[in-house]
This record gives C-alpha cells, sequence and structure tokens, in this order.
C-alpha cells in the first residue's frame, strides 16, 4: 500500500511539469524530452535565484566601486568600460549599488517571506488543528486583512509609521501573513483526518507531539512551495513600495528607489533605469520558475491549493 | 434560454441572495473600520501635539495640547472614541485634511474617478491582449504561439508595472516622441500608463482564458457542434467561448484590487493626479486623516467591486449556486 502510494507519487513526477495539462496526452515513455522541460526551466530559476543570492552575499567584495562614493566629475557616464553599467546623477558606480541593492532588496524580502511563513505556519496550524473558537477569531482576522488589496493595505500602514525598510517590512508581514495562515489552516484540516494521525493518536501521541512530528512534516511541500512564489510577489510589492519612496531611504542603494532616480534623469540617462528593473525581473523571474516548478512536483492532492 | 429582459429583473432567490451577501458583508466593513481606526493607535508621536503644532514655529504649550486633546475627544476611553468617529464617517465626515484645510471626503472623491478609469484602462488594455492570444494559443495548442504566450505569461507577471512604465516614457515618450509622458488630458494620454498596467493583468488572464477553453472544447456539446459540420472557427468562437469566460470574469474581478494598487502606484510614475498621487503626498507630509479616510474609502471601493463581479458571475451562469 505504502510502496504503492510512492510509485504513484514517482510517476506522478515524471509525467507532471509546466505542460501540466498535457497529461492526457502522454501515454508511452515516448516524449523524454517533455519530461525533462519543467525540470530545466526549475533549474535555470535556481540557478538565477542562487547567482543573485551570492551576488548579494560578496557584493562588497566584487563591486569595483564604493556603492555611496559620490564623483561629481564623472556624473552619468555612459556605460562604458571604467564604469559597466555607467554611473548616476551624482556620480557612483551604478552596477556597485546594483550588487550592494541586491543585499537589501533580497534580504528584505526574504526575510519578510521568512516572517510571513512563521506567522502563517503557527496561526493557520492552530486553527486548523483546534478547531473551535480559536479558529473562529483566527480565521475572521484573515478575512477581515485579505478584504483589503494587499498592497493598498501595506501602503496605508506604512504610510502611518512612516517610510522606512524597517516599517515597510512591517506593513508587508501585516498583509501577507493572512494568504499563508489560510492556505496552512486548510492543509491541517485535511492531513488532521488522515490515518497516520488517528493511528499517532492511537498510540497515545500528545497534540504538540502529532503536530511537530506529523501534521507539520506532511505540510511542509505546499508551504515551501507558497514561500517561494510569495519570494516574488513580496519582491514585486517592496520594489513598488521603495519605488514611490516609502522604503529603503538614500543613499542606501535599492533596486526599486533606483529606478525612480532614473526616472528624473531619462532625457539624459535612459541606461539608468534599465538596469535596476532587469535585476528585479530576473530575482523575481527566478522565484515564480522556482516555484512554478516545485509546484509541479507537489502532491495532486495538495497541488490545486497552492494558488 | 430565458429573454434578455427576462434576465434583468432578479428573481426571487437572486434577491434573497444579493440580500444575503450584503449582510455577510457587514462585518468585513466593520472590522475594516476597526483596523483603520487602530491603525491610528500605532502612529508614532502623540496626534494632538502634532495637531497642535501644526501651522506653527514654535513649540506649542501644554495647555494647548490638551485643549486640542480636548476639543477632539482624545481623552476620552476608546471605544467611545470609535463609536464617535463611526458615527462621523457613517455620515460621509472623514474630518479634514490636516495640509490643504479641505474635507477628507472632497479630496477623496474628486480623485477617485481618476484612479479608476486608470485600472479600467489596464484592464481594457489587459483584455485586449489577453483574449485574443488565450483563444488563439488554446486553438494552436503547443505551437509556436503557444510557447511565445507561455513566455509572455511568466514576464509579465514578474515585470514590476513601473519599471514597465518608465521604459515605455523612455522609448515612446522621450526617444520617439509619439505620446506624451506625463499628466491627464485626453486619450493619448491614457495610452501609456494603461498599457504598463494592463501587462500584467494580461499575463494572468492569457494562460487562465486557453486553460478554461481547452477545458470546454472537450466538453459534449463542442462534438456536437463539429458533427454538425461547423467550421472550427464558429465551434470556438460562437459555441466554446462563452461558457469558457466565466473564471475570467471572476479572476478579473479579484484582479481589479491588484489594478488599484498598481493605479496608486503607476500614477507617480506618469504624474497622474489621482488617489495616488494624493495618499503619496499625504503620507511624506504626515497627513493622517487623509491616510485614514483613503484606506476606508479605497477597501470600501473593493468590497462593492467585488460583490458586484459576484453579481455578474451569477447572472452570467445561472447554474452558480446561490448558496452563502
Amino acid at each position: 500500500m505504502e510502496q504503492a502510494e510512492s510509485l504513484g507519487r514517482l510517476r506522478g513526477q515524471t509525467l507532471t511539469g509546466a505542460a501540466r495539462d498535457e497529461r492526457r496526452s502522454l501515454k508511452g515513455p515516448g516524449s523524454l524530452r517533455r519530461h525533462l522541460r519543467p525540470t530545466a526551466t526549475g533549474v535555470m530559476g535556481l540557478l538565477m535565484l542562487f547567482t543573485l543570492v551570492v551576488a548579494a552575499l560578496v557584493a562588497p567584495l566584487i563591486a569595483p566601486y564604493d556603492p555611496l562614493a559620490i564623483d561629481l566629475q564623472r556624473t552619468l557616464v555612459p556605460p562604458g568600460r571604467a564604469h559597466l553599467l555607467g554611473t548616476d546623477h551624482l556620480g557612483r558606480d551604478v552596477l556597485s549599488r546594483l550588487l550592494v541593492g541586491a543585499r537589501v532588496s533580497l534580504g528584505a524580502a526574504g526575510f519578510t517571506v521568512v516572517v510571513v511563513t512563521t506567522v502563517g505556519v503557527v496561526l493557520g496550524t492552530v486553527a486548523g488543528f483546534y478547531g473551535g473558537w480559536t479558529d473562529e477569531i483566527i480565521m475572521r482576522i484573515v478575512d477581515t486583512v485579505l478584504a483589503f488589496p494587499s498592497i493598498i493595505l501595506a501602503l496605508v500602514v506604512v504610510g502611518l509609521l512612516g517610510p522606512g525598510l524597517r516599517n515597510l517590512i512591517l506593513g508587508l508581514t501585516l498583509v501577507r501573513w493572512a494568504g499563508c495562515a489560510r492556505l496552512v489552516r486548510s492543509l491541517v484540516l485535511s492531513v488532521r483526518e488522515r490515518e497516520f494521525i488517528r493511528a499517532a493518536y492511537s498510540i497515545g501521541a500528545c497534540n504538540r507531539r502529532i503536530i511537530i512530528r506529523h501534521v507539520l512534516p506532511s505540510i511542509l511541500g505546499p508551504v515551501v512551495v507558497m514561500a517561494t512564489l510569495d519570494l516574488g510577489n513580496v519582491l514585486l510589492s517592496m520594489s513598488g513600495l521603495s519605488f514611490i519612496g516609502l522604503g529603503v531611504q538614500l543613499p542606501q542603494p535599492e533596486w526599486g528607489a533606483m529606478v525612480s532616480y532614473a526616472q528624473l534623469h531619462a532625457q539624459t540617462a535612459p541606461w539608468l533605469a534599465i538596469s535596476p528593473g532587469l535585476a528585479i525581473v530576473a530575482a523575481v523571474l527566478s522565484a515564480h520558475l522556482l516555484g512554478d516548478t516545485l509546484r509541479d512536483f507537489l502532491d495532486p492532492r495538495y497541488r490545486d491549493m497552492v494558488s | 434560454m430565458p429573454r434578455p429582459g427576462k434576465l434583468l429583473i432578479p428573481s426571487r432567490r437572486m434577491r434573497q441572495y444579493i440580500l444575503r451577501r450584503l449582510v455577510s458583508l457587514l462585518p468585513v466593513i466593520l472590522g475594516v473600520s476597526l483596523i483603520t481606526f487602530g491603525l491610528m493607535g500605532v502612529v508614532p508621536g502623540d496626534p494632538a501635539e502634532i495637531i497642535a503644532s501644526r501651522g506653527k514655529d514654535v513649540e506649542p504649550t501644554q495647555a494647548e495640547i490638551e485643549a486640542v486633546r480636548e476639543e477632539l475627544g482624545l481623552d476620552q476611553p476608546l471605544l467611545l472614541q470609535y463609536a464617535r468617529w463611526l458615527g462621523r464617517v457613517v455620515r460621509g465626515d472623514l474630518g479634514m485634511s490636516l495640509r490643504t484645510g479641505q474635507p477628507v471626503w472632497h479630496e477623496l472623491t474628486v480623485r477617485l474617478p481618476r484612479t479608476l478609469e486608470l485600472a479600467a484602462g489596464g484592464m481594457i488594455i489587459g483584455l485586449l491582449i489577453a483574449l485574443p492570444v488565450g483563444i488563439l494559443s488554446a486553438v494552436w495548442r503547443d505551437r509556436f504561439l503557444d510557447q511565445v504566450s507561455r513566455v509572455l505569461a511568466l514576464l509579465g507577471a514578474s515585470v514590476p508595472s513601473f519599471w514597465l512604465g518608465t521604459i515605455l516614457i523612455l522609448f515612446f515618450a522621450v526617444r520617439l516622441g509619439w505620446l506624451p509622458s506625463m499628466g491627464r488630458g485626453g486619450l493619448r494620454h491614457f495610452i501609456l500608463p494603461s498599457c504598463a498596467l494592463g501587462l500584467g493583468t494580461s499575463a494572468v488572464l492569457m494562460r487562465l482564458t486557453r486553460a478554461n477553453l481547452l477545458e470546454v472544447l472537450n466538453e459534449g456539446f463542442v462534438r456536437t457542434a463539429r458533427a454538425k459540420g461547423l467550421s472550427e472557427k464558429a465551434v470556438v468562437l460562437r459555441h466554446a467561448l462563452k461558457p469558457s469566460l466565466l473564471p475570467v470574469v471572476t479572476v478579473l474581478g479579484l484582479q481589479f484590487g491588484n489594478l488599484l494598487g498598481g493605479a496608486l502606484i503607476i500614477e507617480t510614475v506618469f504624474a497622474w493626479p489621482g488617489l495616488g498621487m494624493l495618499v503619496l503626498r499625504s503620507i511624506l507630509g504626515r497627513d493622517f486623516p487623509v491616510i485614514q479616510g483613503f484606506a476606508l474609502f479605497i477597501t470600501l471601493v473593493f468590497v462593492l467591486v467585488n460583490f458586484v463581479v459576484d453579481l455578474v458571475c451569477r447572472w452570467l451562469d445561472p447554474r452558480v449556486q446561490y448558496g452563502v
């Protein structure tokens, strides 16, 4: 039984992919190319994300210039040998700012996702596992938070607390935990009724042990997928809010804010806007690619739950 | 098939449904008002002091601050403050802007249509791209266009709209000089911001249209239509398309919140004098009544739009259940 299930899951892995709806047309072992395609995009996403993270980590070592060093002799220099991506209106090297900005952008987004997921998993598990009035209260709060369009609520929270990276992270966390809690709750609800949980009960395991040893491990997959997809969306919201000046404050480099300063020099230095935007696209795209691929490897039972 | 005229009059069950939905909206709206009111509690600094020091060069005296506190009722219990605030809000009184001295309600209602028209523009552009591409990539499944649309959808979901807007300005306004880069005016001013907003939406809708159409094309009535000898074009456009659009409408409604949020940010790219510009200026100027009013106002708009979308869906497809 156990074996049959894992076999089925294995087969599910090879048959599904970016072309999930093509399952029906896959009858024989013939179309190997198709089987590999999702993995290829996944590997691409993983590699891109890995490269970006490593670049962010070693940014101070590989950045050719000091990202904060102002050189008014060399402002708005077009991309060339000395400055690969040119310089901005204060003569700062764009490539260096981009690399150091990666630490801020990726670091803040990653941190936000970790906090969001932790809060969501704790509250979602409590709501789903214990049910009753705890569930009722948590889910009413979730419904209310989800009634706000997420970016607008974040905008308002940051607006009231005042601009800055810390408040931006706080605002996005306040908005995003609800979606995660809802997903985790529904996952826990479906796991709770499974046989192995009943078996654990029957041998006298306590609630805490069941949650930690049985419930959480079995919902880990979908949660990781959701967190990966969330990383892309948090990056987008974060760069958007930084773009309008609510995130990282000057003179710290951040990708969204760099696009916004580039706008002021659109006439004379159009290259300024292009590289930070491409950096955002690359980061978001890699998170989406990786998340999509991971989702296709998921147990089909959970696949539709992770939107 | 009921006649169109008959469809417009809601049936008894429909009326009951509308009523029940409206009632179920109340707790959400109340919760939203609680959050917006509660948010004022987390504002750093003493609001009475902030208001008392408005428009003065010298620090306000303690007596002045207390006077403001008493005048605004800030010395009363929180619950009472909330009740009084809610009472005013229900009457459309959101207070005065600290910056301009204008009623917040007035500031918001003047700018709302401008933001809505931007969001609508994005929606239209999104549909104009998504529907044809989605339909064609379902019909020519796995062929070249389908692959292109797959890549487009991935990119569209990953490109930030504010950056796309900046790039569009660089190319079409600065380089080519074809379209205006900022401000609000005729149709020409609409094109760039709508495109910047619409691409992300089209990415979502494109794949959804394709997936739904493929599903409907597998159904029995499509086989019947084909068996009658209809051309493929007639089968797709006249039989399969309409039932496949229902989920698209639902998602379109959900996307509206994103479009609205995107419009707020896009406004600063194109200097569009809507709610986004207002709220950003209020945030930077610490104009709390406007921020608070904005939060409440925009959420109500959002909740109402979702409600209408729900009704439209039920009207489009009578099979959708009336249960809440």
